[in-house]
């Protein structure tokens, strides 16, 4: 059989750099495979996509050796628009590639462009419709539809189009974990269905690994470092040299002692043959030792029977009531439009109740301003684009102190202690736009640090990042906690910064709060999970399949040695 | 919520089924004829049925309200404007002087000059439900398909429509970011001057821009990535054939235009002058 996709030798080096993104790349993908393609970021897997669907190097111009073939075509001459009948690219921005102002006109947007007659499309729009079950919402706005739904439009307005070949780059990333779910079943189904070649490109192994792949293709620093079968590739080490999260299940039967072996099928947890790990891990269980409850502090912030509803009778929030202890790490958690920023804009203020009460050290702070309010409660947004204001790092963390007419002697020694707190100091005079994403992330926090609030709200801290950032972001964030007593609350949808990092979740569902307990208890409870569009943990059905009834002290007991491996493997380096 | 004012509603009238063709060129031809005329019966038969078509088109007053109110309020300045600055148009126009009321210098209130800003106001208020019906019942995807018929380009036709496919996505996200820079301690309130607070704005706008740009570059590509731009042509999902209500409507709005210019210039003169 001939590759439908095929690098030879291929190195390619964007215009704007010195060095090649890509290097020496030799991948064949075969017509009807499912290839799961992984890397941290900046490791060129965006770019593979790229020369793929012709982005580069026409959207990204640059040079390159070797040679690349898709669907016996070069993107190189046959543009974007060329490709754009062979490959169809899912973007990772299910709202931002929404075109059209209802789903039917997004889902026609290709057809318009090739000037089919109308009523051919109202047919061939009916027809992929069904495929991706949106029929229902043909006539929707994207405000109207949720994440997973915008996601399956997207599908369609690819699928309309016949391609041969379908690109998902990170299809997860802006996904609660259920919804994630349901997306890779049905990018399974598509596959299957329609035989088509499915590439996904994607850090998140784990989930994506929830239906089977053909083949893992794992990049790092430019090149091909494995091009195996996901059960071989999970018994090896390259995915934690690489810096790729391998499934927990994985890990914890690592951490157990035991070397897994490709023949028992790691691929699926479920049907994964554990006979000869069962004893280890039921060994492992019980020499490990359970984390030591930390000492009950004072109450630090009260929300107290909050009411909330932007249209009377239709409440978005009811009866929500819960505590966080001083120097708390929490996460706020359940799916997508829930409510959660909603609790955490009337925290901040932006927003006022029509019942309830929010007490911050035992005080209402109904009265006091948004102004007030964050002084002592610093609110940092998923996108730090959306905060940063001033051009250069020293003004922008400086910003809330001059606002507040605090004398330019203290701002000066408040920013700089700041900045060194953050990993920043160096940079102090460098412009916000010659930092990486992570970095402008730290200065968002440390322009709200600098205030010294006592209570930190983080939404989304780790969106869009590779395991290695996530790590950096998360275990600066745990120093700031345990070193400088910031209680802080983050809302999230990644159960493992959840499960990782965080004391206590609140899990709200449909606008109720419906728990207020440990991760551990909270990923192995199945009716909490399916509630709040959450996902049981893999570690559950490990200890569940290797007969350990407590699967949530389990899970307890491998988060705990998780933390002191990388206590002892030494703090992560800085920036 | 905010947002839902002067946007396209989906009703079924006729005046909704109508292409969008057909209402723009008639709101085109509308508003044509009620600018040249001045003829008060023509503006008289003029106001009755336009307001019969808002009815028709079952536009309601929350959708309108505020602008339509806002609009009033242009009116009436723009008449006591013209009272202030010509008090004597109305002599000018229809070769008497009818005096109401002394005044001091020459603004001594006329029958004639009362008369003339009574047209105006006619004028303002045939085409402004006109105009309002137009924008509530016409669909923007099928409008730029319009602009695209009567000879636009439909790069123009389109950055209309997604201009409004983003509104309310950039709208949600100026008010993320004004909360988020309010509680750094940037208050947008009255208390400081118009400079200061241009310069807070700026604290808004900035990053409303950034991550704005974020928003255009994903949409661009995901754009080209589907072929937009391909052929010089394209076709619409949205676009509605001319069908025989469409072709009356147009006729009516083209016999009415001829018949009310005749009325109106047969004289040779813009006015009716009933003094």
């Amino acid at each position: 059989m001939t590759p439908i996709i095929e690098f030879k030798n291929y190195t390619f080096k964007y215009r704007s750099q010195t060095e090649p993104t890509l290097r020496d790349i030799d991948l064949s993908i075969y017509p009807g495979e499912k290839v799961l393609i992984v890397g941290p970021s900046g490791s060129g897997k965006s770019t593979l996509a790229h020369c793929i669907n012709g982005m580069v190097p026409f959207s990204f111009p640059g040079e390159h050796t070797g040679s690349l073939s898709v669907n016996g075509q070069d993107p190189g001459k046959a543009g974007i628009f060329g490709m754009s009948k062979t490959v169809g690219t899912v973007l990772q921005d299910t709202d931002g590639q929404f075109i059209g102002l209802t789903v039917a006109e997004d889902v026609a947007f290709a057809l318009e462009n090739d000037c089919v007659p109308q009523d051919r499309m109202f047919s061939m729009v009916d027809g992929v419709a069904e495929i991706v079950d949106i029929k229902k919402l043909l006539d929707h706005a994207p405000t109207e539809l949720s994440g997973g739904q915008k996601q399956r439009v997207s599908m369609a307005g690819v699928l309309v189009d016949d391609v041969d070949i379908l690109l998902f780059d990170e299809p997860l990333a802006n996904l609660d974990p259920a919804t994630g779910k349901r997306a890779i079943d049905l990018i399974d189904r598509i596959h299957r269905e329609q035989k088509k070649t499915v590439l996904i490109i994607e850090h998140r192994l784990e989930d994506v690994l929830y239906r089977d792949v053909d083949r893992i293709v794992v990049i790092g620093d430019g090149r091909v470092v494995a091009d195996q079968s996901p059960d071989e590739l999970l018994c090896g080490d390259v995915l934690e040299r690489e810096g790729i999260r391998e499934p927990l299940y994985v890990t914890a039967l690592k951490h157990a002692g035991c070397r897994v072996k490709p023949e028992d099928c790691p691929q699926h947890i479920e049907t994964m043959r554990l006979e000869p790990y069962r004893d280890r891990v039921r060994e492992w269980y019980q020499k490990a030792s359970s984390p030591q409850k930390r000492e009950e502090k004072k109450t630090a912030l009260e929300v107290l029977d909050l009411d909330f509803s932007y249209i009377s009778g239709n409440p978005v929030l009811s009866n929500i009531d819960f505590r966080i202890r001083k120097g708390e790490m929490l996460a706020i958690v359940g799916k997508n439009g829930a409510g959660k920023s909603t609790l955490s804009n009337l925290i901040c203020g932006f927003i006022n109740p029509d019942r309830g009460k929010i007490l911050l050290n035992d005080e209402d702070i109904a009265e006091k301003s948004i102004k007030e309010r964050g002084e002592v409660i610093g609110l940092v947004m998923q996108n730090p684009n959306q905060m940063i204001s001033r051009p250069m790092i020293y003004d922008e963390v400086a910003l809330g102190l001059t606002v507040r007419g605090v004398p330019e002697e203290e701002v000066k020694e408040r920013v700089y202690e700041t900045l060194k707190i953050c990993g920043l100091y160096p940079f102090r005079n460098w412009p916000v736009s010659a930092l990486s994403f992570g970095q402008k992330k730290r200065v968002t926090i440390a322009s709200i640090l600098v205030m010294n609030p006592q209570v930190l709200i983080l939404d989304e801290p780790t969106a869009g990042q590779d395991y290695r950032h996530y790590t950096e972001i998360m275990e600066f964030l745990k120093e700031l906690n345990e070193t400088y007593g910031i209680t802080i609350l983050m809302i999230t949808h990644d159960m493992h910064l959840m499960l990782e990092y965080t004391d206590r979740a609140i899990v709200i569902a449909d606008g109720q709060l419906v728990a207020d307990d440990s991760p551990a208890n909270v990923l192995t409870d199945e009716r909490i999970a399916k509630k709040a569009y959450l996902k049981k943990t893999s570690l559950y059905d490990l200890a569940v399949r290797c007969g350990i009834s407590d699967a949530s002290g389990f899970a307890e007991r491998f988060i705990h040695y998780e933390r002191q491996v990388r206590g002892h493997g030494g703090q992560t380096a800085d920036v | 919520m905010a947002g839902r004012l002067l946007t396209y509603e989906e009703k079924d009238t006729w005046i909704h089924r109508l292409s969008g063709v057909t209402k723009l060129a008639f709101f085109l031809l509308w508003s044509f004829t009620g600018m040249l005329t001045y003829d008060t019966r023509v503006l008289a038969v003029m106001l009755v049925l336009s307001l019969i078509i808002f009815k028709t088109s079952r536009t309601e007053w929350k959708q309108v309200g505020t602008v339509f109110k806002f609009i009033l309020l242009f009116l009436c300045l723009n008449l006591v404007a013209v009272y202030l600055f010509s008090p004597q148009e109305g002599t000018a126009v229809y070769g008497t002087s009818t005096v109401l009321v002394d005044m001091p210098g020459n603004y001594d209130l006329t029958l004639e000059q009362l008369f003339y800003e009574f047209n105006i106001m006619l004028k303002y208020l045939t085409v402004t439900p006109v105009v309002l019906m137009f924008i509530v019942t016409t669909n923007p995807s099928e409008f730029a398909a319009s602009l695209n018929r009567i000879g636009i380009s439909y790069n123009v036709g389109y950055a209309v429509a997604i201009a409004l496919r983003y509104v309310p996505d950039v709208q949600s996200d100026f008010t993320k970011i004004k909360h988020a820079q309010e509680a750094r301690g940037i208050e947008m309130s009255g208390k400081a001057s118009v400079w200061e607070r241009l310069k807070k704005m700026s604290m808004i706008i900035f990053p409303l821009i950034f991550s704005s740009m974020d928003r255009i570059d994903v949409v661009s590509n995901a754009m080209e990535l589907r072929g937009f731009g391909k052929h010089k042509k394209r076709t619409w999902y949205k676009g509605k054939k001319l069908v025989r209500n469409d072709y009356l409507t147009l006729a009516f709005a083209a016999v009415f235009m001829i018949g009310s210019l005749w009325i109106t210039f047969a004289d040779g003169n813009r006015f009716y002058n009933p003094f």
